[in-house]
């Protein structure tokens, strides 16, 4: 995958964005992990904020909450953390089932400068293995959306066990049919020891050593990538598995880091990806030609990007992502055509300019921007849908294509007269 | 420090944010960082919105507090000045920037922007969403009106000095807001009656209006205090400084909307409205009087919401539905008095708290038969198998509806008829399904569109019935005790119509633990149901 090809100098912006904070990511490591807990401290803001983007409250009690600040903890730290030692008892309490505490730090904890390692470590000592406490921040002054993920994960780095032997590591989370169905297409190519994380029983922590191979679902995991690689995990240098392309080339990746006769790779992926160009076909006769405009949100604009257009056809107006991480985008940036325009960071208002001036067919933008760029007459999908929906792998690459073809297609069927 | 779970109320900015979004020509300079965008989806997603909220966020990075925030806010308010243009400004922070203390305001004030600027200290870590609105519409008026203001001992003009001018009377509507509950209805069904009763609307705020149009609030002969939770203090500052009468009776169900005439026409100097006006305009008092209503007699309801529709709600269930209120409550903490005389006056102790946990036990213990209530308890609701119609914010998209839909007014009263008793079953059907409950329709799996099982061949006679509750009693009652079912009084519960057979658990749960019953027989179920029909 040695092919270059020139991109013009990225747009870097910094005025006005128009993302979530790492808190989000609460939403969708919750479910991943039933049996842990994210407490947020932080304020009301925090609260609100996880409520409004898991959009839906199903939960009588859900696996994760807010401890809000008072004035009374702001007056001293002293207090604060007293609080919340008296908060997490309670709650522990309450909850017996929780087996994983991860106490997850705002931006009015981190102002404040309120040690939740410390807190985490005092509370590790009180519950004598009972719960493990960890500890990351997901505030919106040092991470974005997916990137609370990245913290999650790296806080649990140091609790995996040590083991020098060989196997495979997915890191980020795959839901999880997808993920049972990249196993099993492991092992039939003969790989066998593959381990995720995040598990999906927070005590299921894989272990991790010498042997251990990492293969990355999610390209915002680059700080675990680093804890991991100090545990002397070796990275993977593979494409994302979005589309049939990179799906494929991801799964050869980890098969050939394992010495893999590639014939047998190819014998596995082969018919798969066969298979899956055919369920694409319909989808790219949709999207072909049709001009896409990415807006920084979760991170995966860049493979997004490159599956839309190498797949299916689209052309790329702009690239946005809330930041560049070209190492973990090595294998991505050379897939994207000549001339594609990345933008980093964002200013929004300059942003939306842009669309207007160039009248993309399809926008893909965050929750708060979909209705009023609908309303200026701009087809949109919006990109949280994308951390939620099964989209990696050959067998989902039309699903994935579907869900840009549907804002197009219904712009199609509705009629007023 | 206080564990959150679900939340009633933002924080007190996005209070804010209603008001500058409710009107045209404001714009909001938040001090926030980048996640606190989030607020945006609120009126674009659940509002549906078709442009985004006039607000502008600094979204400060950590690498950005080392160095001079205060510059970024300053950039922040020129470029939003420039590029939005408002005819005022609105200047404040969220709650990382009340920490770093940048005071905004104080900047975009020294700043010479050639537009009215009104800076909003909302204090997050002690107030909510609600009062953050309520503070802003009033600190937003008073900063145009400020100059307008008569010395103290002026003589003010009478609330009938519309006789003397040779015009109409005229009021202002106060308090309708975007992600309040049915406000834009709410507007439209209040200007009909009062264009009825020969009233002019001089000015509504926040919703819709202009910072030109708050500079004339002072020229009504009244203020409508509509929505108390968001336009209580300025209608308040109102009579204090301009002299303008307030009639702070809410026009929600009939009695209060002819009381809410009553006192408007009297305080104008207008004839009294007639009597007869409520039967000839809402349908509501003949549909309840009518025999196939005789089921909703002392129907057990439970009523947890903002201030304002808890109280409108206990006053239209309890006079004018016939049930009985089993439960009232608030998580409008600024209003808690007026909701617990209007629970005293029914017999019960109001239920203040922005818990939603201990929302939901209260209703589980008071094993009402309807519940209204907001989103949250909506799910409690679905949750316990109660059926539930949404009276409050907070809201949900499909508390947005495309048809019109009021809450005040008598239009707001058919509303509210059709919308409470929905949930409930038609009278008739209740009786049918009594006659039929053995008959194959109701073998379960047969019931609901909601249940997961497959779908009926015919539609079943409770089809009406909307929330069907996925029956997940409470295993075990609110005291905890430990109580095991036998297969008989298992068997005999399976018998009971599935959209009572959780309530009949409960209640043989609760008798059984009262009497210390450990095993639950076909016998004790009777029993219980003896003892509850007393
Ligand atoms: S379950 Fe229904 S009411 Fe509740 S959030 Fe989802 S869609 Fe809205
Ligand atoms: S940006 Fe900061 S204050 Fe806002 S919700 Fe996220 S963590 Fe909380």
């Amino acid at each position: 995958m040695a092919q270059t090809s020139t991109l013009p100098p990225v747009l870097r912006e910094s005025g006005q964005r128009e993302v979530f904070c790492g808190l989000t990511s609460i939403v969708w490591l919750h479910r991943r992990m039933p049996d842990a807990f994210f407490l947020v401290v932080g304020s009301r803001t925090c609260a609100h904020l996880i409520q409004s983007a898991a959009g839906v409250m199903i939960f009588a009690e859900p696996r994760f909450g807010t401890a809000i600040l008072g004035e009374r903890d702001l007056a001293g730290l002293a207090d604060a953390n007293e609080e919340l030692d008296r908060l997490v008892g309670d709650l522990l309490a309450r909850r017996p089932e929780i087996r994983t505490l991860f106490l997850v730090g705002s931006c009015p904890s981190e102002v404040i400068k309120l040690d939740l390692a410390k807190a985490a470590e005092r509370i590790n000592t009180r519950m004598q293995g009972r719960v493990r406490v960890v500890n990351y921040s997901g505030s919106g002054i040092e991470t974005t959306f997916t990137q609370g993920e990245d913290g999650a994960l790296t806080s649990l780095v140091p609790l995996l066990p040590s083991n020098p032997e060989p196997q495979l590591l997915i890191v980020g989370t795959l839901a999880d049919g997808v993920e049972e169905r990249f196993l099993s297409l492991f092992a039939r190519m003969g790989l066998e020891t593959v381990r995720t994380l995040p598990p999906r029983q927070s005590t299921d922590l894989p272990p991790v050593g010498p042997g251990t191979r990492l293969l990355l679902a999610q390209p915002f995991v680059a700080d675990t990538v680093r804890a991991l690689e100090r545990r002397g995990a070796q990275r993977i240098s593979a494409p994302y598995p979005l589309g049939v392309e990179g799906s494929c080339a991801w799964m050869a990746a980890a098969a050939a880091a394992f010495g893999i006769d590639p014939e047998r790779v190819a014998a596995v992926l082969d018919p798969l990806a066969e298979r899956g160009r055919r369920a694409l076909e319909p989808l790219r006769r949709k999207l072909e030609g049709k001009r896409l405009f990415l807006l920084p949100d979760s991170q995966l604009e860049i493979p997004l990007a490159r599956f839309l257009h190498r797949e299916c056809g689209m052309e790329l107006v702009e690239v946005g992502t809330p930041y560049l991480d070209r190492q973990l985008m090595a294998e991505e940036l050379p897939l994207l055509p000549e001339g594609t325009q990345l933008s980093e960071g964002q200013d929004v208002e300059k942003q939306l300019e842009r669309i207007r001036a160039s009248r993309p067919d399809l926008v893909v933008c965050g929750m708060g921007l979909a209705n009023p760029l609908e309303a200026e007459g701009f087809a949109t999908k919006w990109s949280i849908e994308l951390v939620f929906s099964p989209i990696h792998g050959c067998d989902q690459a039309a699903d994935l294509a579907e869900l840009f073809a549907r804002p197009l297609n219904r712009r199609e069927l509705l009629q007023w007269n | 420090m206080e564990l959150t779970l679900w939340t009633y109320e933002g924080p007190p900015h996005v209070g804010a944010m209603r008001i500058a979004a409710s009107m045209e020509g404001v714009h909001y300079v938040l001090h926030a960082p980048q996640g606190d965008t989030y607020a945006d989806l609120l009126f674009t997603m659940i509002e549906r919105r078709d442009r985004r909220p006039p607000v502008t966020y600094t979204t400060f990075q950590a690498r950005d507090l080392g160095g001079d925030t205060a510059e970024l806010v300053k950039r922040s308010i020129q470029q939003a000045v420039d590029r939005f243009k408002p005819e005022a400004l609105l200047v404040g922070e969220s709650c990382t920037a009340e920490l770093i203390q940048d005071q905004p305001g104080s900047l975009a004030c020294g700043m010479d922007l050639g537009v009215p600027v009104v800076s909003l200290e909302l204090p997050a870590y002690s107030k909510k969403e609600n009062w953050g609105a309520a503070e802003t519409l009033y600190q937003l008026c008073r900063g145009l009106l400020k100059s307008q203001v008569p010395a103290p001992g002026t003589a003010r003009p009478g609330p009938e000095r519309w006789k003397e001018e040779k015009r109409r009377p005229r009021v202002n509507l106060l308090g309708p807001s975007l992600l309040g509950f049915r406000c834009r209805d709410d507007v439209r069904e209040l200007r009909g009656l009062l264009a009825d009763h020969g009233i002019d609307v001089n000015v509504v705020a926040p919703l819709g209006a202009r910072p030109a149009d708050l500079i004339r609030l002072p020229q009504a002969d009244a203020n409508l205090c509509l929505y108390p939770e968001v336009a209580g203090p300025l209608c308040s500052w109102l009579e204090r400084n301009f002299g303008t009468p307030v009639v702070r009776t809410v026009p929600i169900g009939i009695g209060a909307t002819a009381q809410f005439l009553r006192e408007l026409c009297a305080l104008l100097g207008l004839e009294p409205p007639e009597l007869r006006e409520a039967d000839q305009r809402s349908r509501l008092p003949w549909y309840s009087k009518s025999v196939d209503s005789t089921y909703l007699t002392g129907k057990r309801v439970f009523i947890f919401a903002d201030a304002t529709h808890a109280i409108a709600a206990a006053r239209i269930a309890s006079r004018e539905l016939g049930f009985t209120v089993v439960g009232l409550g608030t998580y409008s903490r600024e209003q808690a008095r007026e909701v617990r005389a209007a629970a005293k006056e029914l017999g019960l102790e109001a239920l203040i708290s922005d818990d939603y946990l201990e929302v939901e036990q209260a209703m589980a213990e008071a094993a009402p038969e309807l519940v209204l209530g907001t989103q949250m308890e909506r799910h409690s609701a679905k949750r316990l198998g109660i059926p539930c119609a949404v009276i409050s914010a907070p809201l949900h998209v499909q508390d947005v509806p495309a048809r019109y839909a009021p809450q005040m007014g008598w239009e707001g009263a058919n509303v509210i008829f059709d919308s409470w008793v929905h949930p409930l079953m038609m009278g008739l059907e209740e009786h049918l399904i009594g006659m039929f409950r053995h008959d194959f329709e109701f073998v379960d799996g047969h019931l609901s569109h909601l249940g997961g099982a497959s779908a009926p061949a015919a539609q079943p006679v409770a089809a009406p019935v909307n929330e069907v509750p996925e029956v997940t009693p409470l295993s075990a009652t609110p005291e905890g005790g430990a109580l095991r079912w036998t297969a008989s009084g298992e068997a005999e519960l399976s018998r009971i119509p599935f959209f009572v057979r959780g309530k009949v658990r409960r209640n043989t749960e609760a008798y059984a633990n009262e009497r210390g019953v450990a095993e639950i027989t076909e016998e004790t179920l009777y029993e219980a149901k003896a003892h509850f029909s007393r």
